[in-house]
């Protein structure tokens, strides 16, 4: 096995507010191999954000507090000197936002913004950056790049926006692409032109992508391997097929019982989760964060169960016993009755 | 049959479409232009039925439903409620056939009173309509937050206080304060995260179940609107391309748009094939500037000469459904 690309070990972060200590992630260790696509799912709060951006130190909060390590080819970015973070942040890590504003500053061009990305990295002239620019703007599927390159923000509409955004994220060939809820700004053409992008520029330029989503249908779509959040934990990591044909944590149950069927079936009723997520300030911590919404939580729901990897490479943290899974799932499903 | 099952094909119309036209003036560099948001929509809702409304942002689903229920008033056209012509009814005449509709929205922050307490919400409506005592009005207002799952706890709480999908119940207890019999819900679930969601769409179908209420729903999301609706309308451009039975436009789009809409839907799939994707080239176009014939006519796969010059009108094909295109997709071709 190839050594991986990304390795998160046991990382923490918490937020100091007036109101008390807000836990945003709480103790989340994985890996990501060269060339893989990690799905990132979980609900609004669950830590998504927070975790990825603690990868890139993108977090500027003196009231944030980060414990554990983030190994990048083996190197701790969470030490390591801000001039070396700076080489690997945008030259071998890019991220892209939800938001493609974030990245772009309404006065300039599409062009200045690619430019720069690349001379912040490169000695090149700014001919030679521009007509890379023209490369990179062609290559994500922006018409008339020649011209468009001298494009501002405004005048692209947002679809076209996030191209404009992955092209800058693309210019230095990074090995590693954070997407946090790249297209869920966009229409679900829209979308599926950007998933189409993404998928082929992975297979083209070989990086790796974590793609944080709550969709777990753009996960299914695009992921290896998949990754679920709640309450700032992971419950549940496995690869693509099997959380999505057997998902083993009943938060994920819940997860997939909430969406609408998409084979063409109907359900009277969806198989919802009851209850609200988990207030990221609540301080009762030392249990199972989903147990106050779940129908099989008992005492053994404390402390905190582990993440145990049952079968191999798929994991949960669930106190049910392993061989009991497929049972409780069919009960948790059964308010989904089909339509007749 | 259960209540929830399609309303009977002969139930009475409750609401009724008449070529409904909504164009806003603008100024551009251009001078002065037409936002062409609605562009002669009709349709019929049966008594008891969810229609559900689908297209991408832009398309004009919002602005059809506000004028739907009069909070904007068409450019031309007409809606009937109740076999009664209200396009041109005054405010007081509105007020009392109002009752009879309401609408809710995709933020529910928005729509609520940051300074109202969830009972008073409620009853605000029916103190403005002065629908009974005090106590009567405070009696029908937690018995309304029951009904969308608060128990009196809540009643003194104020929005900020509730969760998203909280506030959304709280704005349905809202609009139900006045027993509408028509429910238009813009987007009422979009904001929400997918366990949220499906508690809601849960509660809108016990509430239909319970109430006969007819649904006209609104929504980009197409698995969202196939769950909830008995028939599917699907915009694009201000106009309504396609119209027919919820299972049938879903399995079986016969409207180009419709059918890319489908395919672009990220299905979660427990498959190791891939299914064909066909992803739309181009974006949105402008409903300044639409394209001559078909609207869709410049990012469809099967357009041809006469699509661009000639534009389709909905019409009904053999199968029942209606679609506005000249060469609709084959039944069962998929
Ligand atoms: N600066 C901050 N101060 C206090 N709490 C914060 C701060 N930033 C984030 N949080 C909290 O951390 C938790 C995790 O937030 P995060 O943005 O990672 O969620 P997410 O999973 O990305 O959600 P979404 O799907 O809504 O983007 C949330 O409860 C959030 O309120
Ligand atoms: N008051 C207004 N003045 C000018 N243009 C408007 C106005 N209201 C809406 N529009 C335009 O009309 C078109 C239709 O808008 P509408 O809000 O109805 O779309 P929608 O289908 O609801 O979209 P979304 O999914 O984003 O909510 C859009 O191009 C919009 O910009
Ligand atoms: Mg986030
Ligand atoms: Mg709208």
């Amino acid at each position: 096995m190839s050594e991986p690309l990304l390795e998160v070990r046991n990382l923490r972060v918490s937020f100091r507010t007036r109101t008390g200590t807000v836990t945003a992630v709480d103790g989340i260790s994985f890996t990501v191999d060269p060339g893989e696509v990690v799905g990132l799912v979980g609900e609004s709060g669950s830590g998504k954000s927070v975790s990825m951006l603690t990868v890139l130190r993108l977090i500027d909060n003196p009231n944030c507090v980060i414990e554990g390590e983030v190994l990048f080819k083996g190197n701790d970015l969470l030490t390591m000197s801000d001039a070396d973070l700076r080489s690997i942040r945008g030259r071998e890590i890019a991220m892209i936002f939800q938001d493609p504003m974030t990245a772009l500053t309404p006065v300039y061009t599409a062009g200045w913004h690619i430019s720069e990305q690349i001379r912040a990295h490169e000695k090149v002239s700014k001919k030679a950056a521009n007509d890379r620019a023209i490369q990179l703007l062609t290559s994500v599927g922006i018409p008339n790049a020649e011209s468009r390159v001298n494009s501002y923000p405004h005048e692209f509409s947002g679809g076209m926006r996030q191209r404009v955004v992955i092209a800058m994220a693309l210019s230095c060939n990074p090995s590693l692409l954070i997407a946090d809820e790249p297209t869920t700004a966009l229409d679900v053409t829209i979308q599926a032109q950007i998933l189409e992008l993404l998928r082929d520029l992975q297979s083209e330029f070989g990086a790796s992508i974590v793609l944080i989503t709550h969709d777990m249908g753009v996960v299914s779509q695009m992921a290896n391997r998949v990754m679920v959040m709640y309450g700032g934990r992971l419950v549940e990591a496995g690869s693509r097929l099997d959380v999505m044909r057997e998902p083993a944590h009943p938060y994920t149950w819940g997860l997939m019982g909430s969406i609408p069927p998409t084979d063409g079936t109907r359900a009277v009723r969806l198989a919802a989760i009851p209850g609200a997520p988990i207030s990221p300030s609540d301080s009762d911590r030392d249990r199972c964060l989903f147990a106050p919404r779940c129908t099989f939580a008992t005492d053994s729901c404390r402390p905190q169960p582990g993440l145990i990897e049952h079968r191999p490479g798929h994991s949960d943290a669930c106190i049910i016993p392993f061989s009991e899974r497929a049972q409780r799932r069919t009960e948790a499903l059964a308010p989904m009755r089909a339509r007749t | 049959m259960t209540a929830s099952s399609p309303a009977e094909p002969n139930a009475p119309i409750l609401l009724e479409a008449r070529d409904v036209v909504k164009h806003f003036p603008i100024r551009t560099a251009q001078g002065r232009q037409q936002v062409r948001a609605v562009d002669g929509v009709s349709l019929k809702v049966r008594t008891g039925e969810t229609l559900g409304l689908v297209g991408e942002s832009g398309c004009g689903k919002s602005t059809f439903g506000r004028c739907l229920v009069k909070l904007i008033d068409p450019t031309s056209g007409s809606v009937l409620f109740d076999g009664e012509d209200i396009t041109h009814m005054s405010r007081r005449e509105l007020r009392s056939r109002r009752t009879g509709f309401q609408m809710i929205f995709q933020d529910p922050y928005a729509s609520l009173n940051p300074r109202r307490r969830a009972a008073a919400t409620v009853e605000e409506p029916m103190r403005t309509h002065g629908m009974g005592t005090d106590q009567e009005i405070r009696a029908r207002a937690i018995h309304l937050l029951q009904t969308v799952g608060f128990d009196e706890s809540y009643a003194n709480r104020y929005p900020h206080e509730f969760s998203g999908g909280q506030r959304q119940r709280l704005g349905i207890a809202r609009a139900l304060a006045l027993s509408p019999r028509l429910l238009i819900a813009d987007e009422p679930v979009s904001a929400l995260d997918v366990s949220i969601q499906a508690q809601v769409l849960n509660l809108l179908a016990d509430l239909q179940e319970e109430q006969k209420l007819t649904y006209v729903f609104i929504a980009h999301d197409l698995a969202v609107v196939h769950h909830i609706a008995d028939r599917i309308g699907v915009m694009y451009l201000g106009e309504l391309v396609e119209l027919g039975g919820s299972t049938e436009v879903y399995n079986n789009p016969r409207h180009p748009y419709t059918e890319a809409l489908l395919s672009a839907i990220p299905v979660i799939d427990t498959d190791t094939e891939v299914r064909e994707r066909i992803v739309l080239t181009g974006d949105l176009p402008n409903p300044i500037d639409k394209p001559s014939g078909c609207a869709f006519s410049p990012r469809c796969r099967y357009a041809q000469d006469i699509c661009r010059v000639e534009k389709p009108l909905l019409q009904i094909q053999l199968d029942g459904r209606e679609v506005a295109c000249h060469f609709p997709v084959a039944t069962g071709a998929k």
